[in-house]
This record gives C-alpha cells, sequence and structure tokens, in this order.
C-alpha cells in the first residue's frame, strides 16, 4: 500500500472515529448530569454513582457476572488453544472438516439460536438452570472466539524450534509448555481477555440459559432499558467502560513491551 | 514410529477434548432443536411431547415416528402469521446494513492502511476498543441520541436545520444506524489486513504508466481488497439476519426481525416448537452464507502456513 494521506484520508478517519466514539463520551458525560431527565444537563454530580452502592440487585448480578466471565474464560482458553492446535498442527485426520466447521459456525451464528439450542439442550438431559448453565453456554461459545485467536498466531510462527526440541528427544508435552506456550502466550492473553469480555457482554445467550438466582449484570441492565434511559444505567456503564478500557490498554502495554524484549533477547543471541 | 504410543495417546487427547465438547453443546443441541421443531406442542414441563423414548423399546421408536409433524412448520411458513415477512424484512435489513456499512468503512480501512507504518497500531487499537466495550451499552447509548428529546435533535433544533425533532428511534433508520454503528470493527478489520498486505509496486507502476489515480483504484487496489470485503460483508450479514437486541431496542413496533419474532415466540407465546422450527428455517437460510465464509477462513488458514 502506498504511504501518505490525502484529505479524504484524513477526513474518512476523523468521522469514522468521530462516529465511533461521540455516543460513547457522551453516554460517559450524561452519567455525571445531576438531573434525572438524562438529556437536559442540569450540572455536574456523582450522586448516581452512590446510589449504585445502595442498589443491592445490580451488584449481585456484576458478581455473578464476573465469576462467570472468569471461570468460563478459563477454560475456553484452555479448550480453545487446544483447538487451534489441533487446527493448525494436526493436518489431515478423519473429522477434520466437522471439526473447523463447530469451530468458524458459532463465530457467526446468530445469538438467538445457540442460545435456544443449549437452552433445549440443557432441559432434555433435566440440568437444572442457574449458574453452571450459563458457565456452560459461555465456554462453548467463547472458545472459537479463542481458537481463532491463537490459531492466527500459530500460523505465522517459525516452526524450527518445535523441530528442533522434539529431534533432540523432548516429550511434545515439555516441547509444547516449554517451547510453543511461551511464544504463543501474548495470543493466548490476548484470547483470554476476548472471552472475558464477550462472557461479561453477553445478554442473548443468557437469558436462555439461565434459571433462578442467576441474573446477570447484562440481563439487569437490559431489563432497566427496556423502561428508559437513566442516569443510574449511564454510570454503570461508565464504570464498566472505564474497566475494559484500562485492561485493555495495560494489555497492550504489556504485550508491546514483551515483544520488544523478545526481539532484543534474539538480536542478542544472533550476535552472541 | 517409536515413539507413537505417548505420542499417539497425546494427539489423541488434544483432539478428543474439545472435540467431544463442541459435539455435545454445539451440534447435539442442534439435532434436539431439529427433533423439538416435529413435536407437538403439550401442556408439560417441558412443554413438548417427549423426545425419542429408548425405555420402551422398538414401540417407542415407532411412537417417534407417528408423533413426528411438521404443523409447526406449516404454522411458520404460513403467510398470515408474519414469520415469513419478518424473515424477508431481516434479509433486507441486513443486506442495505452489509451495504451502508461497506460504505462507512472502506475509507476508514483504506485510509489506515496508506497511514505511516508509525501510526498504525495506534489507529487499529482506536478501532478495536469500542469493541471491547459492551454491545448493549453501545447500542443503549444511541437512544439518548436518537430519542426525540435526545441530543441529536436538540442539537439539530439548535442550529435551526429543522423545527420539531425528527422520529429516528423506534424507526428502521435507527436500526440501520444501529447495525452499522456496532458492527463497523467487523467489517474495518478484514478491510484494513486486505488492503495492508496489497502490494504497492503495482499502484506505481500504475501511476509510471500514466493511469489515474480513480482508475487505479478501481482496476487494482479494490480487485485486490474483494477477499476483505467479501470476508468484512459475510461477518457483519449473518449475525445481522439474526440480530435481537438492536432491533428490540432501537426498532419500532412494526420493525420485523427474525430474531425478534423467535425471542417473542419463546417468551411471550412460550411455544417451544414453534421457536425451534423458526430457528431450523433461519439455519437454512444462513446455511450458505455460513459454509462461504468458512471457506473464505480455511483459504486464510492454508495461505498462512
Amino acid at each position: 500500500m502506498r504511504r501518505g494521506l490525502t484529505w479524504f484520508n484524513v477526513t474518512a478517519i476523523v468521522l469514522g472515529f468521530a462516529f465511533l466514539y461521540i455516543p460513547i463520551l457522551l453516554l460517559v458525560v450524561y452519567s455525571f448530569n445531576a438531573s434525572r431527565l438524562v438529556t437536559v444537563w442540569a450540572g455536574f454530580s456523582t450522586q448516581w454513582y452512590w446510589a449504585l452502592l445502595e442498589n443491592e440487585q445490580l451488584i449481585d448480578a456484576a458478581w455473578v457476572t464476573l465469576r462467570i466471565a472468569f471461570f468460563s474464560s478459563l477454560v475456553s482458553t484452555v479448550l480453545g488453544t487446544m483447538a487451534a492446535l489441533v487446527l493448525t498442527r494436526y493436518g489431515r485426520f478423519r473429522g477434520r472438516t466437522l471439526f473447523s466447521g463447530m469451530i468458524y459456525a458459532p463465530l457467526v451464528m446468530p445469538e438467538v439460536i445457540t442460545g435456544l439450542s443449549l437452552l433445549l439442550l440443557f432441559v432434555a438431559v433435566n440440568f437444572d438452570r442457574g449458574f453452571w448453565t450459563v458457565l456452560l453456554a459461555h465456554i462453548t461459545f467463547t472458545m472459537c472466539f479463542v481458537a481463532v485467536v491463537v490459531q492466527s498466531r500459530l500460523v505465522t510462527f517459525d516452526r524450527t524450534l518445535e523441530e528442533a526440541a522434539l529431534d533432540l528427544g523432548c516429550p511434545p508435552f515439555r516441547t509444547f509448555f516449554s517451547i510453543t506456550l511461551p511464544l504463543i502466550l501474548p495470543a493466548v492473553v490476548s484470547g483470554f481477555m476476548l472471552a472475558f469480555t464477550l462472557s461479561l457482554d453477553d445478554l442473548v445467550i443468557a437469558s436462555f440459559t439461565t434459571g433462578p438466582g442467576a441474573t446477570t449484570l447484562p440481563m439487569r441492565i437490559y431489563s432497566q432499558v427496556r423502561l428508559g434511559v437513566t442516569p443510574e444505567i449511564n454510570a454503570v456503564c461508565t464504570i464498566l467502560i472505564a474497566i475494559v478500557t484500562v485492561v485493555v490498554i495495560i494489555a497492550s502495554i504489556v504485550t508491546k513491551r514483551a515483544e520488544s524484549l523478545r526481539q532484543a533477547e534474539e538480536r542478542a543471541a544472533l550476535q552472541g | 514410529m517409536p515413539m507413537a504410543g505417548e505420542k499417539g495417546r497425546g494427539r489423541l487427547f488434544v483432539i478428543a477434548v474439545p472435540y467431544l465438547w463442541l459435539l455435545a453443546l454445539f451440534l447435539a443441541p442442534f439435532l434436539i432443536v431439529f427433533k423439538i421443531s416435529l413435536s407437538q406442542d403439550a401442556v408439560a414441563q417441558p412443554p413438548y411431547t417427549p423426545l425419542l423414548d429408548f425405555s420402551q423399546g422398538w414401540a417407542g421408536f415407532v411412537d417417534f415416528l407417528s408423533g413426528l409433524s411438521f404443523d409447526n412448520y406449516l404454522y411458520v411458513l404460513d403467510f398470515s402469521n408474519e414469520f415469513i415477512e419478518a424473515y424477508g424484512s431481516s434479509l433486507v435489513i441486513a443486506s442495505i446494513s452489509t451495504l451502508l456499512l461497506l460504505l462507512v468503512g472502506y475509507p476508514i480501512a483504506y485510509a489506515m492502511a496508506r497511514a505511516p507504518r508509525s501510526i498504525q497500531p495506534t489507529l487499529l487499537m482506536l478501532v478495536i476498543l469500542p469493541f471491547w466495550t459492551s454491545f448493549l451499552i453501545r447500542v443503549y447509548a444511541w437512544i439518548g441520541i436518537l430519542s426525540p428529546e435526545g441530543l441529536l435533535n436538540q442539537g439539530l433544533m439548535a442550529l435551526g436545520v429543522i423545527d420539531e425533532p425528527l422520529e429516528i428511534l423506534n424507526t428502521d433508520i435507527a436500526v440501520y444506524i444501529g447495525i452499522v454503528y456496532s458492527y463497523l470493527p467487523f467489517m474495518v478489520l478484514p478491510l484494513y489486513s486486505a488492503l495492508e498486505k496489497l502490494d504497492e509496486t503495482l499502484l506505481e507502476a500504475a501511476a509510471d504508466l500514466g493511469c489515474p489515480p480513480t482508475k487505479a483504484f478501481w482496476t487494482i487496489t479494490f480487485p485486490l481488497s474483494l477477499p476483505g470485503v467479501a470476508a468484512g460483508a459475510l461477518l457483519c450479514f449473518i449475525p445481522a439476519v439474526g440480530e435481537f437486541v438492536i432491533p428490540d431496542l432501537l426498532g419500532g413496533s412494526n420493525t420485523l426481525m427474525i430474531g425478534k419474532s423467535l425471542w417473542t415466540e419463546f417468551t411471550v407465546n412460550r411455544s417451544w416448537t414453534v421457536s425451534s422450527a423458526v430457528a431450523v428455517l433461519l439455519l437454512l437460510v444462513l446455511v450458505i452464507p455460513i459454509v462461504i465464509y468458512q471457506n473464505i477462513q480455511q483459504r486464510e488458514l492454508e495461505a498462512g502456513k
């Protein structure tokens, strides 16, 4: 691609980013509004944030959501990494087409279908719906996203190190943990984060698969949003946006550091 | 091979665990949906006539076959029940949104690919960042902007562009805005990765031979970016057809989309059998685009090796 920006390019970027960010910024600004009317500015106030602390339903829901997001993304990172290895390292085996189909289909599958089908499965096998069913549902749909992220790292990966270790008699299991895993770690970490935010975010699949006592934060937000825009919801959303932004920025700095450290080590090793 | 024993077992384990998980929790549920779509509603818990009953042996199997019925499909395909219209209007809304996404996303991706290498990672992160913030939050943000007393109408009235508020919220226009806004990163990223790989010497050669930039764009850049266009379009189109949250929160009562119909059928009418039939038909509508999408992904994977 030729470098250099024309006025047209700069305008496209500026307008594009304005479109992406202005709605979020307005939401954040109006969470500090003193008025209950969300669209009329009546001065700065943090009262809606204090009101949240007394909203026990919301805090309960947040706690349920965080636990589900943490445990489901932990399991789905392991399963997704295994699936990525199968797709990139294991060549052809019987049933491979079906396997890759089951990895890619959930990425685009409408959530209403995934949610309904999982619910009907849990009912058919008589599994009590609640925390555990949402957890299983989230592992299933997020592991495919992890698989795709890790797989894209594995295909651009220099295999000579792995092959050298295997040739020298290192067992495959140890080769994976001492060579492959450290090299693909940034992708595994971003897979984990992606799974975590997808789980944190999910409304439709959780609504289908949940049961008594496991109402997640998006479900609470959704039922309140249907009744109209309120400053409390703006405040909840602002807190979520802040957490996600901080985590993403820290993660990108950490991976960048790790990457440049690795490059420096490689250079040193070559000169060594 | 001398080490086949241990290696073979390890390999089998790594394949089997995710494979069995997906068979049990992704494929098996579809078979159950299919079965229930052929059952009849029953006043029971669960509210449908039972699945195959193995304890009855052969008689149970005969019962199972005679219990199959296409009534739910006939119900869904009956024009008076609005499902057909909902399928049609979902496809129309998703197609128009995908086209709008291409028109909005292409110039952004193109400009990102042309930007200096040093700022490209930052631009990339700025496109991805909104995707990390909740989908629900981003849709919700538009309610406050588009409502009759919302910020957009206030702004336009203050500027004197309009005299009375525009009706945007609860119309199809709001649904288009919502879909374009929420899916934009999914369109920009594949386009960017296709454009970024483009060999710049081709454009230089065209320019040296006197080809004007616009013509060079249409004869070189655009055709070479088509894999990115296809990936981005499918990545947006397929989930948009089944979208539920956006038409529910931003659309009006006459916005028909099949995801919303399925949800209503399930939560309000509580007919599990009809919702299953709706899901099976939706999957049939989407199976061709899904297969094309998988082939593109597969080819990307092969190309990366």
